[in-house]
């Protein structure tokens, strides 16, 4: 894939694993961000926040990827907690409503404390 | 008198990796043509969201046929119109989705159209499979922020109604 398109980076802590998505979430790069989270899936870790400070943009291909997850995920205990989204992002997930759906967060210090709350 | 258009036109093959350079080029001609940043996203939106119908339900996925964009933009409006050879499209199937039930039943996919309707100020679909189908998206370059804020408004208040 071209540089600077889309990027996953992952850092797992403790039972927590945090996905940094760099670059753009289209129909083009979607299937690497699906295949980032899918390996969280097999290695049974549940508890997801996605970091969002990198991303530029994301259509609702990107959207689909969390839709397709998020029930398995909360029926295994876990979440997927969403932080640090751009306006422009975040613009996309408020019109469609998804923040009735998902926990969304400023920072990621917050999203990880929900974790540990419980 | 009749007011005079420029016009611009990119023809790409039907590739999703193509997307981005769909994008580049309405985002570009859209800050010439004056618009906010908030509203060249959300005409580079509903561009990449036809041109991904196109590319995955027109040709199927596969890069059979060509996806033409063409931008014709004037004082009053900038136009977008995404074109493709492909088998086309129930027209009947065009529903807006209940996003509180989308939501609930964790649905996946069938996004694209709410959003091209819900960001553009109008839209016309036009079927003709393997001739040319196309969706025609208008954003009005002098709508006023205030009708901007209204709908935001109106769209917060629905959504809160159907929390209940």
């Amino acid at each position: 894939m071209e540089q600077n398109q889309f990027e996953v980076i992952r850092k797992d802590q403790d039972d927590v694993s945090i996905l940094t998505i760099r670059g753009y979430l289209d129909a083009h790069t979607a299937p690497d961000f699906e295949k980032a989270i899918q390996e969280l899936l097999e290695n049974k870790r549940y508890k997801i926040v996605v970091d969002f400070s990198e991303l530029d943009y994301i259509s609702s291909a990107g959207l689909g990827v969390f839709m397709g997850f998020i029930e398995d995920v909360r029926k295994n205990g876990g979440d997927i907690k969403l932080a640090r989204l751009n306006e422009r992002v975040f613009k996309i997930f408020d019109l469609l409503g998804f923040p009735n759906l998902y926990e969304i967060y400023e920072n990621l210090d917050k999203a990880m404390e929900k974790f540990q709350l419980g | 008198m009749k007011q005079l258009s420029e016009k611009y036109k990119i023809t790409t093959p039907s590739k999703s990796a193509n997307l981005e350079i769909i994008r580049d080029f309405v985002g570009k001609l859209a800050r010439r043509a004056g618009f906010s940043e908030d509203h060249v996203n959300k005409i580079q939106l509903a561009t990449d969201e036809a041109c991904t119908n196109v590319v995955k339900h027109a040709y199927k996925n596969v890069p059979a046929g060509p996806i033409e964009v063409d931008v014709t933009l004037n004082r009053e409006k900038f136009v977008v119109t995404v074109s493709d050879k492909g088998i086309g499209f129930d027209l009947n199937n065009l529903v807006q989705p209940n996003m509180v039930e989308y939501l609930n039943q964790y649905k996946k996919g069938g996004l694209g159209i709410h959003l091209i309707q819900t960001l553009m100020d109008e839209v016309v679909f036009k079927v003709n499979p393997f001739h040319k189908n196309s969706v025609k998206m208008v954003k009005y370059i002098h709508r006023s922020e205030s009708a901007d804020k209204l709908r935001q408004q109106e769209m917060i208040m629905e959504r809160t109604k159907n929390r209940g």
